[in-house]
């Protein structure tokens, strides 16, 4: 290496140095910015699903992977639905999306009505008219979820050159001004280069500026951070607050991790075996979860702020869900179970105008067993 | 890009002169000369055409002249056909030769990556299972057969085509579909499997979900990662597609290249055997080098100008 070599490389040094500087300083206002807002929750109702029945074909069977899911979103609103692997989650948001593969899958009851069109009898055609411009989606593994081959400007512009007459330079502004959103310096170069050029975390926000490009009403975010290691989950959920507030778009999150829940959601679902056993505020879920399930779950997470000796699992595992069983599907693993829980499924308890629960032991004759339980 | 491709370019000169070598040993290690005839010449005009051609000195100087030969790419005339030099049988059989090659994998490319992308995109169809046992077919018949066949039954019986020699498309059609088969089934097999993965891709679903239409994901997202695969076995794909053409010439009449290589070994016609030799293997590694290049720019991950020490 030369003089002069040495000399461009030091001034490079310092050419970055004050990149870094100016976005830190981007995302210190951002921060700024975003305490500023709050995010709005109206009493529209944009998404909601009544009924939801999905199963797959398969070798070995008919597998009833969502039976009877319902739940409606308001504008601007956040929705988890938490359970474990299996439980349905991912095919409930896939059916909203219209991303089922048909066949092997079949919605085979239910409606998911988006504001006033019923999206299960829509035509592909019809349905494509939808996918990216009023519901987006955002996948679990940034790594996988971005094209190869194609630089990231291509896969911004897509979307936006597909839907609407805009041309390509007012589609590259709307991808400069996206990537500027979600956090990305010099956009101007990004834009050209391919997603392997990216990390982790960069290439997430790359995933939810292309969701996010044609101003979607409604977003559904796929273990969103799954695939991210713990500082870079934290800035993604950062981003998604603060994307709604901007956006006043609603969010249906799915997930297992309840940390995530706990930081962004506004009302929570706990899904199991392909039903909603208990819907409620993250509050009430929190705080006062009604099914041994949701009790289940929150206990088995494990906590700095308690000295416990060991974990708490919920025994057992899930029913199989090519036969589900007739009456509530926790019964196996429940310790509270009962011979009538076995048989005949519970019917919905309405707890608050919010709460709702599926669960034997909201019966009033359950009250005597719960007391001898408790003995 | 730039050192890489000098690099590259070394690399190649290299492969040549040890096809080159090992052809001359080769060569030389076959019994008889080009002078070995039933009836017996004169001994002094045989050892008067031996000195005319140099075969009177010892072999590593012979191999001197043979380097010489080649890198003044003048190969001298033809020891059989004395009225001719090597290099002009080179320039009238090779363009039809490579006519010939290039059609066929034009052919087999387009139809083989069309099939097998039909096939991935109606996996376990009706469409899945014809492409299907039509390649596994096509993999087993070897061409030579597939050549006879068809002259019996599209030019013979219902005198589609014409049978033999080399004037008009029309010429073309029957050794172009006997020569492609093998390839493009090989081909659409490679791109249906490679297809199939890449479908079940995030960012196929991501592009769904991006409400695209069914052709743009798959012209845009899939196919360009689908081929990779395809694009590996070009290079052994053309060696065999160039090598193809001999039995596939003699077969049709064609006037190309292959003629006079399969002739010139039987001669023992040695300008002629090596002018033939290190013109197809230099036509192959060149072949090789751009098929390369492509795989860089449909996949931008691969760097072509990563030197050493580069991270």
């Amino acid at each position: 290496m030369n003089e002069q070599q040495l000399e461009n490389a030091r001034e490079l040094a310092k050419e970055r140095r004050a990149e870094v500087g100016r976005s830190q300083q981007a995302v210190v206002t951002a921060h700024t910015q975003k305490t500023k807002r709050k995010k709005v929750i109206t009493d529209d109702i944009i998404l909601s699903v009544d009924n939801l029945h999905v199963s797959f074909k398969t070798y070995g069977g008919n597998v009833h992977a969502v039976r009877g899911v319902s739940f409606d979103l308001r504008k601007g609103e956040t929705l988890a639905i938490v359970g474990e692997s299996g439980c349905g989650k991912s095919v409930t948001s896939n059916a909203i999306m219209g991303l089922i593969p048909q066949p092997p899958g079949r919605i085979s009851d239910g409606k998911v009505m988006f504001k006033d069109v019923n999206l299960t009898n829509m035509t592909k055609k019809e349905l494509r008219k939808v996918q990216g411009v009023d519901i987006s989606m955002i996948f679990q593994d940034p790594m996988t979820a971005l094209n190869p081959t194609l630089t990231i400007g291509e896969q911004l512009m897509e979307g936006v050159l597909t839907h609407t007459k805009a041309s390509k330079a007012e589609a590259k502004e709307k991808a400069l001004a996206m990537l500027r959103l979600v956090g990305i310096p010099n956009p101007q170069e990004r834009l050209k280069q391919y997603p392997h050029q990216f990390s982790g975390g960069m290439r997430q926000r790359i995933v939810i500026a292309i969701a996010l490009i044609c101003e979607p009403e409604l977003l559904i975010a796929d273990e969103p951070t799954t695939a991210l290691d713990v500082t870079i989950q934290a800035q993604i959920l950062e981003l998604f607050e603060e994307i709604q507030a901007k956006t006043g778009v609603s969010i249906v999150l799915i997930t297992h991790d309840l940390g995530v829940v706990a930081k962004i959601a506004d009302r929570i679902a706990v899904m199991y075996a392909g039903k909603i056993i208990e819907l409620g505020t993250k509050r009430e879920i929190f705080y006062t979860p009604q099914h041994p399930y949701t009790q289940g779950l929150l206990n088995s997470v494990p906590r700095l702020d308690l000295i416990a000796e060991e974990l708490q699992p919920i025994e057992g595992t899930p029913p199989d869900l090519f036969a589900p069983p007739k009456g509530c599907a926790f019964t196996a693993r429940c310790p509270f179970a009962m011979e009538v829980c076995e048989h005949v499924h519970p019917d919905t308890t309405i707890k608050s105008a919010t709460h709702r629960v599926d669960c034997w032991l909201q019966d009033k004759r359950a009250q005597a067993f719960l007391a001898t339980a408790q003995k | 890009m730039f050192s890489y491709t000098i690099k590259r370019f070394l690399m190649m000169i290299m492969t040549i002169l040890i096809i080159a070598t090992l052809t001359f040993i080769l060569m030389h290690s076959i019994p008889g000369s080009p002078f070995n005839e039933e009836r017996t010449t004169n001994e002094t005009i045989q050892a008067n055409l031996e000195r005319f051609y140099k075969l009177d000195e010892p072999l590593p100087v012979q191999y001197m002249y043979y380097l010489k030969s080649i890198v003044t790419l003048d190969f001298g005339p033809s020891i059989k056909k004395p009225n001719e030099t090597v290099n002009e049988l080179l320039a009238r059989g090779f363009p039809i030769s490579f006519e010939l090659g290039m059609v066929t994998i034009l052919v087999a490319v387009i139809s083989g990556v069309l099939l097998g992308t039909f096939a991935a995109l109606r996996h376990n169809g009706i469409i899945d299972y014809f492409a299907m046992t039509f390649a596994v077919i096509g993999i087993s018949v070897p061409s030579f057969v597939l050549a006879t066949l068809l002259i019996q039954k599209l030019a013979v019986d219902y005198n589609i085509f014409p049978p033999a020699t080399w004037s008009s498309p029309m010429h073309m059609v029957l050794p172009v579909l006997a020569l492609a088969t093998g390839p493009m089934a090989i081909i659409a097999r490679l791109t249906r499997s490679s297809m199939l993965e890449v479908l079940t891709q995030d960012y196929i679903k991501m592009a769904r979900a991006k409400g695209l239409s069914p052709f743009r994901i798959v012209a845009r997202h899939a196919l360009r990662n689908a081929l990779m695969p395809v694009v590996t076995i070009m290079g052994t794909m053309l060696a065999g597609i160039l090598t193809g053409t001999f039995v596939i010439e003699k077969i049709f009449a064609i006037p190309g290249m292959g003629k006079y290589f399969v002739e010139s070994i039987n001669n023992r016609d040695y300008p002629v055997i090596m002018g033939t030799t290190v013109f197809y293997s230099t036509i192959l590694v060149f072949m090789l080098f751009v098929v390369d290049l492509v795989y860089g720019f449909l996949d931008p991950r691969i760097k072509l100008h990563k030197k050493e020490g580069d991270a």
